[in-house]
């Protein structure tokens, strides 16, 4: 670990390199390419939440002038009818509305959207699963009939796709030594990532059945990997060149539209553009879980924490795969406890098949227990922060989910938080104040990296992670550091999967970390070399040469007149001492490091319409070692919003026949500029021990306390606790009026 | 269904070109005469990503017809900067880092630029005002209006 180094560029905050070309409009997302004969597609969507397909028909569609190409689900290899071809394209039933039917590829999207209505659909429509409740009462109908929790058929079918367990010590015991014990049932509704681009791919298949697909992702590997499946192709016959990606927050993680595309343009042999409508994005493109989480938590009078419980229940929409894992492994992970038991179950319903959303499962379940625990510390009459301080994990605490934790930050956000201006100001006049805590245990996984100097000096990153908030400045800022050259003299690549090496899809805040460490050993991969060529060059031992501050000298204490030489020098003259300067690495990263926060918000709620104003919010994290701090700043303050936004306003409305109501930034409001007030930001940084320069990811931790803060801000205006999300005007004024009429 | 000819002014150019009827001037600009800087976040005039002036006006692109374009003055985010480099709107968005994925930042800047040609010195709420129309879902709005404001106290220096 270089903490004791002094770091040059690491901690500065640079121009990103891709900067220029995303200010001028010249950078090229999903929907910018055009290619010569192209076709645009378009899908044929279920106008039915849960129905059983008896017929399609796409001959009058086919008959329309420039309609090249209709297919639908039959014509899709019969291997990829798995959870994910289904998705793509239903078979046998429609499973929730918007559900892909069936598709055209023609010469304009004017007539793609014309042949859809031509495009005949017969359906058998059957009783939909709207929630969980409805899920897990008796006598449900079921979305999947063969679906028996956790695999076991020895169980009658269910709507109830996994349950997972994980408890300590006896929770029994431990509430019978409380002298306090709160409980509570809180629902989180479901919410959208809500990028601001649409999906968007092109697709070409060449005779040889080699294909290329450019399209906006976070996994350019998993989109080829995943094409290739539900194809039925090799996955080394397909290339996938990742454009610029407009947002994605997890959502795009998985694929919808590519293997349509690329189906298309095999049969028709013309490349096939698909952009996706905002309305498309909504109703059936992952959003994540709407929830059902009953929280318990007993305390001594001292604050001691005695044991606590957590019933969570996930929609996971119309397929297995609501993030229980993540949800069961966040919910106690701020507290060092002796007796828990936790609980997690991934609930089919006919509703879109949920995709990761920031800190996947995470912001649903500690919404509910941290609303819990700022009740334990109102009904102990203690503060909030000094209740959690005297339970908090910290070094060496277990984690619920198993390992010790190495350092963590939880300690230092607390600390950060008593001490904070924004926390000692007293809170808005008539208004409220509410705190939590955040977390993600963050990943590591799979990635490579090549380092490339050119000629004179100049530093060419090739990597594979798609670069949604900056990190390509972060690789720069890493690589400027380790190689000890000037930043400007660097520039990072996002490469295609031909171009680059492999690398796990973007996401679980694990590029700065992982492939920043890929980005960092290829450096040294580089250094290595410089300094094997100077010894070539001076008639040394390469063990008597340094790299220090981007050039080769000899080591102190060894007797060679030479001057040193810098990478430059070096690179001018490679053809000599061995050719080009070529370092990489790739690596499986171990060591994530969990990112810990506190958020608190100050609100003011209007009695008279139920509007919450958003006075001011604040958020403290631990980043490791911040790279490129205003990054990291801009990660805390966009979770921070999203957050808020998923706490006050954002919500699929369905109607009783499961058709979603409002599939549009009209009806779907996420937070606008006048909604809301800046965002505070301290950036904490206790070091990961796993990482050269100390990096945790940053990315997740944001979105997680916000929806807690903000009902806790809002049970302390208002004197009561209003336990389900989101906390929209009509909700708030019906449960003001419920507490008068009381 | 026949094109119609349009004849216009894109980015101080004369420009012509042939549109359906119903073809939005987002789909002009980006389709037809590929000037792809210019975003569609919603098609439905809910995000302004699509934002860009005509005849010195804010609108969204998505709202308005091709055809409507006949006569006017177009100028989208390429038309931003000036011959001699960046605009100060734009050089301020990558000093304070308010973009990420920078999708909306094209849409930003040019109600951005609206603003500020029409207000010299906006205080923080006519900022947040002006750009409610413009979704960002990464930044959280923060160093976007940090940018807007610096970008104004340099314009007025
Ligand atoms: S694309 Fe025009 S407002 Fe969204
Ligand atoms: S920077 Fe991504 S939407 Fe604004």
């Amino acid at each position: 670990m270089a903490e004791a180094v002094d770091l040059k560029a690491i901690g500065t905050r640079p121009i990103r390199p891709d900067g220029i070309e995303k200010v001028t409009g010249r950078a090229n997302f999903g929907a910018d390419l055009n290619l010569p004969g192209m076709l645009h597609g378009k899908i044929l969507r279920s106008p039915h939440a849960h129905a059983r397909i008896k017929s399609i028909d796409v001959s009058r569609a086919l008959a329309l002038d420039g309609v090249i190409s209709a297919v639908s689900g039959k014509d899709f290899p019969e291997k990829s009818g798995n959870d994910l071809g289904v998705n793509i394209i239903a078979r046998d039933k429609v499973l929730y509305d918007g559900h892909a039917v069936a598709a055209v590829a023609a010469t304009s999207a004017f007539v793609a959207e014309q042949a859809l209505a031509l495009i005949d659909v017969e359906y058998e429509v059957l009783e939909p699963v709207l929630s969980i409740d409805q899920a897990l009462s008796d006598n449900a109908p079921l979305v999947n009939e063969n679906n028996h929790t956790n695999g076991d058929t020895s169980k009658p079918a269910s709507n109830v796709a996994a349950y997972q367990i994980m408890s300590r010590g006896d929770v029994e015991k431990g509430f019978a030594e409380a002298d306090v014990i709160i409980e509570g049932e809180y629902r989180v509704p479901t919410a959208h990532q809500g990028y601001i681009e649409p999906h968007a791919c092109t697709a070409a298949m060449n005779e040889d059945g080699r294909g290329t697909i450019w399209c906006s992702t976070q996994g350019q590997f998993d989109v080829r990997s995943n094409t290739a499946a539900v194809l039925d192709k090799a996955v080394s016959s397909i290339r996938v060149i990742p454009s610029e990606i407009g947002g994605g927050f997890g959502g795009k993680t998985t694929i919808y539209l590519e293997p349509v595309a690329l189906h298309m343009s095999e049969l028709t042999g013309r490349p096939v553009k698909m952009v996706m409508s905002r309305e498309e994005v909504f109703r059936a493109t992952g959003p994540t879980s709407a929830t059902l989480c009953r929280a318990k938590v007993g305390a001594k009078k001292d604050g001691t924490i005695t044991a606590a419980t957590a019933w969570l229940a996930y929609e996971a929409g119309a397929f297995p795969g609501a993030p229980i894992g993540p949800g069961c492994m966040s919910v106690l992970a701020p507290y060092d406890l002796d007796n828990f038991k936790i609980e997690g179950n991934d609930v089919l319903v006919n509703k879109p098949k949920v995709c990761a959303y920031r800190a996947p499962g995470a912001p649903q379940s500690m919404h509910a227990m941290e609303c819990a625990i700022d009740e334990l510390a109102r009904e102990l009459d203690m503060d909030p922060i000094d209740l959690r301080m005297k339970n908090c994990s910290d070094e060496g605490t277990v984690a619920p989910y198993g390992p010790t934790f190495p350092p963590i930050g939880l300690k230092a956000c607390l600390e950060a938080t008593k001490a904070h201006p924004n926390y000692q100001k007293a809170k808005p006049e008539n208004g409220g104040r509410g705190i939590a805590v955040g977390f993600w245990f963050n990943i590591g996984m799979q990635s490579s990296a090549e380092v490339r100097i050119a000629e004179n000096g100049g530093v060419t990153i090739m990597e594979g992670s798609p670069d949604i908030g900056g990190s390509r400045a972060s690789m720069c800022l890493m690589a400027s550091e380790t190689l000890g050259i000037p930043y400007e003299q660097i520039n990072a690549h996002v490469g295609d999967t031909e171009g680059t090496g492999y690398c796990n899809t973007t996401g679980g805040s694990r590029t700065t970390f992982a492939t920043g460490m890929a980005v960092i050993q290829a450096c040294e991969d580089i250094i290595a070399q410089c300094k094997q060529r100077a010894a070539l060059t001076w008639d040394l031992d390469v063990d008597q040469v340094d790299w220090e501050d981007g050039q080769a000298v000899p080591k102190p204490g060894v007797n060679a007149d030479v001057s040193p030489l810098s990478l430059a020098d070096i690179a001018r003259s490679a053809g000599r001492t061995g050719g080009p300067l070529l370092g990489r690495a790739s690596l499986n990263a171990q060591g994530a490091g969990a990112s810990f926060s506190v958020n608190w918000t100050d609100v003011k709620v209007d009695k008279e319409t139920g509007r919450i104003d958003v006075k001011a919010f604040t958020a403290i994290q631990d980043a490791g070692k911040a790279i490129h701090p205003a990054y990291v700043e801009g990660q805390m303050q966009g979770g921070a919003v999203q957050g808020l936004g998923w706490a006050l306003n954002e919500e699929y409305i369905y109607n009783d026949d499961g058709i979603m109501e409002n599939a549009g930034f009209l009806d779907y409001r996420i937070p606008v500029a006048s909604d809301m007030p800046m965002i505070d930001t301290q950036i904490v940084e206790v070091p990961n021990p796993s990482h050269p320069y100390g990096v945790r990811g940053v990315g997740e931790t944001p979105i997680v306390a916000p929806l807690a803060a903000t009902s806790n801000a809002v049970r302390d205006a208002l004197g009561f606790r209003i336990y389900d999300l989101p906390l929209s005007p009509p909700r708030v004024l019906e449960a003001i009026d419920e507490q008068e009429n009381a | 269904m026949a094109k119609v000819h349009v004849t216009t002014s894109v980015n101080n150019q004369p420009q012509e070109f042939l549109c359906e009827p119903q073809e939005s001037l987002l789909n002009c600009l980006r389709d037809e005469i590929n000037l792809t800087g210019t975003k569609e976040g919603c098609a439905t005039g809910d995000c302004g990503a699509c934002s860009v002036l005509v005849d010195g006006r804010l609108v969204c692109s998505c709202l308005m017809l091709g055809v409507e374009a006949e006569g006017k003055e177009v100028t989208t985010i390429e038309g931003i900067a000036e011959p001699d480099g960046l605009h100060v709107i734009q050089q301020k968005f990558l000093e304070h880092a308010a973009l990420q994925c920078g999708i909306c930042t094209p849409g930003f800047i040019v109600a951005a630029k609206a603003l500020l040609d029409k207000h010299k010195d906006p205080d923080e709420e006519t900022i947040r005002y002006w750009l409610a129309g413009n979704l960002c879902r990464c930044t959280g709005y923060d160093k976007i209006i940090r940018a807007v404001q610096d970008a104004a106290k340099e314009l007025a220096a």
